[in-house]
């Protein structure tokens, strides 16, 4: 096994006579660590990463639904068809601002309550209470309950704009110019508890020392919250603003049971699109290949990203 | 500490006011759309259908929950999902427990592994993972089946489980199974004494958040369960959507309520631990 040569290679040349003994009780105790991960590693090697490399692979092919159908590697038929598949980039196009939006505007939201909650406020448990609540719902309850404040004619959101005197008469999630910028309010409102609770968690561990220093120096608060408590918070804001971006772009149900992709495919996220590609339409190597472009896609904004708050914390 | 405090106190007078102004804020745009959710699974279809609906239903009444249970076949699709979302549940918990110890406890390369196993597996749409798990499914007969919908459960749940194990495990100091070693104790003797009892909270906030994943999963579900008798509850509750009328919109509500109670009061149990075990979690790994 290549597993035990790596620990005992950066070791010094000096002990090289303790080694057989060190290496007899790791080989131990790797085999006992591997024998009680099997029963959880065989099913995630079967069922998970099998089929995620054939999925891959499929996207490849020419492969649809249907038992008799014959599956052949196309190359890269696929792609150069997705290259002029207008809807698809549309969709995609669709997916980065429904992502990019939420998660933004989720991570202000989030920071807010966080410091909010942070403080000595009284009742402060109430939000804290209300602000996991959404994590605890099904997706399709989430959705079905904004269907609910959505509604155009018995909706509290038109009521509430009737009663001051506004044109209360918006079909938000059937207007082709208000139903992405509603679903992305929605999907802030879903994600709110994860990133609300991480950051609360960072704030908690701010030393603080470190404030009181900085007030004894003069800062005041809205320095110490941009020289103290944001550079401490910063791996933590990296790790779940990338987190909810994988999340948001990868979401489906919530948006299937809110707008099923209307109107006119103004809210069709990429998932959404390549479900309906493969389960609706049968063509399965196509559907991969779209999967595989969004892992692309992903994976180079996540690249950019982390590297460039590695870098930066570097400087 | 007195010295900064007397220095906030000045300004705390103006920003006091206006931090309560933001947390009701945030109170109104998180609780409002439960409130009214709530709201409407007890008003009367003339209450739904009028011009100017107000606000508060004019009664307490359970017509719409009798309705929605009746009428969108709410029994079974629960049936369902307990039976799919309990069996999920036991196989996570059986066969993360060990592989968590081995991941928290030996130093070995398999926690790199199954580190970047759960990092990897998060970036990959599933849709990738879909399409091959279907035929695969389908070729052995699992496709409209509660099995095969347990299956993919149970491998979409095992890396988190895993990842919450490990880390409540890691908490608990390994001078302990030392300590017992010592004593004379033998292994599986110092893993039932000494570390079960105090890995049962975690291991209680693992089993009841992998229960509420499978509850409230959607899009597997879809996919896998076409026949109505099979179908789980969010997948009903997606149906009973289409079929949405003015008049209905009280039995929608009253059965996605019904729906969620499950998880809410699971959640609730577990949240505090819920958020530590996360964090904890993160913090070693």
């Amino acid at each position: 096994m290549t597993v035990i040569e790596t620990p005992t290679k950066g070791s010094p040349p000096h002990d090289s006579r303790k080694r057989p003994i060190v290496r007899a009780r790791r080989s131990r105790g790797n085999r006992d660590a591997w024998l009680l991960v099997l029963p959880a590693f065989l099913p995630i090697v079967l069922f998970s990463v099998y089929p995620l490399a054939q999925g891959v692979l499929l996207g490849f092919t020419d492969a649809k639904a249907g038992l008799d159908v014959a599956t052949n590697f196309n190359g890269v038929d696929n792609y150069t068809k997705l290259l002029t598949n207008e809807l698809f980039w549309n969709s995609f196009r669709i997916g980065l601002i429904w992502a990019f939006g939420v998660t933004i505007l989720q991570f202000l939201a989030s920071l807010g309550l966080a410091l909010l909650l942070n403080l000595d406020l009284r009742f402060r448990w109430i939000a804290r209470t209300l602000a996991l609540v959404p994590w605890a719902m099904p997706p399709v309850v989430i959705a079905i309950m904004w269907r609910l404040m959505l509604n155009p004619t018995y909706g509290p959101i038109n009521g509430g704009m009737r009663a001051v005197g506004l044109p209360g008469d918006i079909n938000w999630l059937g207007d082709f110019s208000t139903a992405l910028p509603a679903i992305i309010v929605v999907g802030v409102w879903a994600g709110m508890p994860q990133t609300t609770i991480t950051l609360l968690a960072g704030l908690q561990n701010v030393p603080n020392d470190l404030h009181e220093a900085a007030a004894l120096d003069g800062a005041g608060v809205w320095q110490r919250f941009w020289h103290v408590t944001l550079p401490a918070l910063r791996p933590i804001i990296v790790a779940i603003t990338t987190l909810d971006l994988i999340w948001n772009f990868n979401s489906f149900a919530l948006i299937y049971v809110l707008t099923a992709g209307g109107p006119g495919g103004q809210t069709m996220l990429p998932m959404l699109f390549a479900y309906n590609e493969a389960f609706r339409y049968g063509n399965f190597g196509y559907a991969a290949a779209m999967g595989n472009v969004m892992v692309v896609v992903i994976a180079v904004f996540l690249f950019v990203y982390l590297r460039g708050q590695a870098r930066s914390r570097l400087s | 500490m007195t010295l900064a405090t007397t220095l906030n106190s000045r300004t705390q007078r103006i920003t006091r006011p206006l931090q309560y102004l933001a947390l009701l804020g945030y109170v109104i745009f998180l609780g409002f759309p439960l409130l009214f959710l709530i709201l409407t699974a007890f008003k009367t279809p003339q209450e739904l259908i009028s011009p100017n609906p107000s606000f508060w239903p004019a009664e307490l009444n359970f017509d719409n929950f009798a309705q929605a249970i009746e009428k969108a076949n709410l029994i079974p699709a629960a049936g369902n999902s307990l039976i799919v979302a309990v069996s999920t549940t036991v196989i996570v918990t059986l066969i993360s427990l060990p592989a968590a110890y081995a991941l928290a406890r030996f130093k070995t390369k398999l926690r790199g592994l199954a580190t970047g196993w759960i990092l990897l597996s998060q970036v990959f749409p599933f849709i990738l993972i879909i399409i091959p798990l279907f035929l695969v499914l389908k070729q052995i007969g699992l496709i409209d089946n509660l099995l095969g919908l347990v299956l993919v459960y149970t491998v979409w749940s095992l890396p988190f489980a895993l990842w919450m194990l490990q880390g409540y495990i890691a908490g608990i100091p390994v001078e302990l199974e030392e300590a017992g070693a010592m004593d004379g104790a033998s292994r599986i003797r110092i893993l039932r004494v000494i570390i079960l009892p105090l890995l049962a909270p975690g291991l209680v906030a693992t089993s009841l958040f992998t229960f509420i994943s499978g509850w409230n999963e959607f899009f597997f579900a879809l996919v896998i369960i076409q026949d109505p008798a099979l179908q789980t509850l969010p997948l009903t509750l997606a149906r009973f959507v289409g079929a949405e009328g003015q008049v209905q919109l009280g039995q929608l509500a009253a059965a996605s309520l019904l729906a969620t109670i499950p998880s809410l009061v699971f959640f609730a149990v577990i949240q505090r631990r819920l958020t530590s075990g996360l964090l904890s979690g993160a913090v070693k790994g």
